[in-house]
């Protein structure tokens, strides 16, 4: 049996309302520890795809996401914080006149905020069309650095090193998840269109693809700016998660943990970033044991700060020697995969 | 300014321009044989500077010979990595090895953080090193001298080798024809494991000379390091000895004159070097002394 598209169609929309109302019971009864975990894995969800959508599907390898998490981070809390917040964290130096005064409803600021980063994005991926590979993922790298570099020192603007403290949390499951569901719904139609098959044609061969008239630059751009809008988004979510942002927490080890995400799931494939997005979030709580005093047969080991990331770095490294394609691939989830195993005689 | 500390800034420019470009060469010789970037380097670079500090407080050797087994041991080090992560991907698309790269980095870095511990920790100068020596008029810290002393020795040293030794001869013909050169009966893991090597001791050599003159060592040193000697190998031209060395002078000097002259911008100083990056690579996208490659 093959599942027919007006099915699938029907099996999706009622896969998301049964989502949305787990969000729901999740939101109101779940304990804080656990729904902070699930909107760490939401955000994670978003940044993961988005980056795949550049590294995966267009193949420009780009280490540069940190940089559009921070620009969307800073944009949407400058704009989303209250004057009287905003003049008790700028108390060396205060904020520059007209953002000082602005504050707009958090789903518009994070949007501009996705809309700068989307910019910063263009500026990113113009380059792109001379530059390629590796050169490009330490040109994306030093881009997010430079990010972090002038967040560091325009004081006036971002308060500096002292970041931004006491951001009013509006984040919640409903937020972290409906952009996560909109990301990926945005993203696969865009990677099923005719747009998205130019982009994989330009991963799969550069030069062929620009023979058969695709315009590279363009195409190049284009999912640079969409990942860029997308991770800021991302950044504007987890600064107001955390509550507070300063210019070192978007470093390249956050790139580096979207990075992994991405490889693990599989370069190309938004269900293995989906799935390792949400299973890296929980991991990363639940690993905390190995940091903490452990008592094996009555000998006490110390707890050693930094264990949970050198298992992922050598899970990672072991990934990519042995299983290069990652946990999916570059296959994506589909109701046909039911079918098919509930299929006992092919013919 | 009057013109002494102008010189004394020049030298200053110089000692760090040396060791820029003593880590650039180790990327760019490790990409000239395997068009690889090696991303781990500079987490080589700061493993040196940590197994020379243990070599001499955990094992109290003399600093000279904690310097040489420091050198010995990164060698190592790079061989290993070359061999653990790699070898396995040479025939894989380029983007799996440029991931096994970062993956290493990333592994090495927290590796270190476990082992280290994430503290910073100051490196022993010996005596000698810490004086100043007055030339002239100009006052300048013996480091410094000692720097671009070494620097010089090991240039000439490396000259002769990559021209005028086997080794160097086979390294030159992987990078310009992988293939052939196998064909024609070069060695080719034993010419890469070599390359490994060398960039190594280089990276090891720039790390005790960096740790002199800065003495706190840390798992994350290697990574400012790193990224900016890449970016010098690459505005020199990647692939090239003399672009590396050229470029690494070049940031050496904006590093120190900016500071120098231009106190208030200082901040931005990897910024202006990130600018003029992409415009070296949008002008001339092989860097000032590479050649032109084919697509």
């Amino acid at each position: 049996m093959i599942v027919n598209k007006k099915t699938k169609l029907i099996l999706t929309i009622a896969s998301v309302l049964v989502f949305l109302l787990l969000i729901g019971l999740a939101e109101s009864f779940l304990d804080p520890f656990l729904r902070r975990i699930l909107n760490v894995a939401g955000i994670y969800v978003i940044l993961a795809v988005s980056l795949n959508l550049i590294n995966g599907f267009t193949g420009q390898f780009s280490l540069g996401h940190a940089g559009f998490m921070a620009i969307g981070a800073y944009t949407a809390a400058l704009l989303y914080m209250s004057p009287a917040l905003k003049a008790m964290n700028f108390f060396i130096q205060p904020l520059i006149w007209p953002l000082s005064e602005i504050q707009i409803p958090f789903f518009f600021a994070l949007i501009v905020g996705g809309a700068v980063a989307a910019v910063a994005g263009f500026a990113v991926g113009a380059p792109c069309l001379r530059v390629g590979g590796d050169y490009l993922a330490i040109v994306t790298f030093g881009f997010a650095e430079i990010i972090r570099v002038i967040l560091n020192n325009l004081q006036g603007i971002t308060n500096g090193p002292l970041g931004l403290k006491g951001l009013p949390t509006y984040t919640n499951l409903w937020w972290t998840w409906g952009w996560a569901l909109f990301t990926i719904y945005f993203i696969k139609k865009l990677v099923d269109s005719s747009y998205g098959r130019a982009l994989k044609s330009i991963r799969e061969d550069e030069v062929a693809a620009e023979a058969m008239g695709i315009n590279l630059f363009k195409h190049k751009t284009l999912a640079f700016v969409v990942g860029a809008f997308f991770a800021g988004i991302g950044g504007g979510l987890l600064g107001s998660l955390l509550m507070t942002i300063d210019p070192n927490s978007f470093n390249i080890n956050l790139t580096f943990q979207i990075v992994m995400i991405i490889l693990l799931g599989g370069l190309g494939s938004i269900t293995g970033s989906i799935v390792m997005g949400v299973t890296f979030a929980f991991l990363m709580e639940f690993l905390r044991f190995v940091e903490s005093p452990m008592n094996v047969f009555g000998m006490v080991i110390p707890g050693i700060a930094g264990m949970r990331m050198l298992i992922f770095a050598v899970i990672l490294v072991i990934t990519v020697i042995f299983f290069r394609r990652g946990l999916f691939g570059q296959k994506e989830f589909s109701w046909d995969w039911f079918s098919r195993t509930g299929r006992r005689n092919p013919e | 300014m009057s013109l002494d500390a102008f010189f004394q800034h020049l030298v200053n420019g110089i000692s760090l321009g040396f060791i820029f470009g003593l880590i650039a060469i180790g990327y760019t010789l490790v990409y000239g044989v395997v068009k690889l970037v090696n991303f781990a380097h500079g987490e080589v670079f700061m493993m040196a500077a940590f197994f020379v500090f243990f070599g001499f407080t955990l094992f109290s050797m003399p600093w000279w010979l904690a310097v040489v087994i420091g050198i010995a041991l990164t060698m190592v080090l790079g061989v290993g990595i070359e061999r653990i992560a790699y070898r396995p991907l040479r025939n894989a698309p380029r983007i799996s090895s440029l991931c096994a790269a970062i993956g290493m980095s990333f592994l090495l870095q927290n590796l270190a953080v476990v082992m280290f511990g994430g503290r910073q920790k100051s490196f022993y100068v010996p005596p000698f090193l810490a004086t100043t020596i007055n030339v002239g008029g100009v006052k300048v810290q013996a480091v410094t001298v000692a720097t671009i002393v070494v620097s010089g020795i090991v240039l000439v040293i490396l000259t002769f080798l990559i021209n005028r030794t086997k080794m160097g001869l086979a390294m030159r013909a992987l990078s310009v024809d992988f293939d052939t050169a196998k064909l024609m009966g070069i060695n080719v893991n034993r010419t890469i494991a070599f390359t490994f090597a060398l960039g190594s001791a280089l990276a090891a050599l720039s790390a005790i000379l960096w740790a002199l003159r800065y003495p706190q060592i840390w798992p994350f040193m290697g990574f400012f390091p790193g990224w900016r000697a890449f970016t010098a190998a690459i505005i020199g031209g990647i692939g090239s000895v003399i672009g590396a060395l050229f470029g690494g002078f070049m940031l050496g000097m904006i590093t120190i004159l900016l500071v120098a002259f231009f106190p208030a911008a200082a901040g931005y100083r990897d910024a202006i070097i990130f600018v003029l990056l992409v415009v070296i690579l949008l002008v001339k996208p092989t860097g000032i002394f590479g050649e032109k490659m084919s697509r």
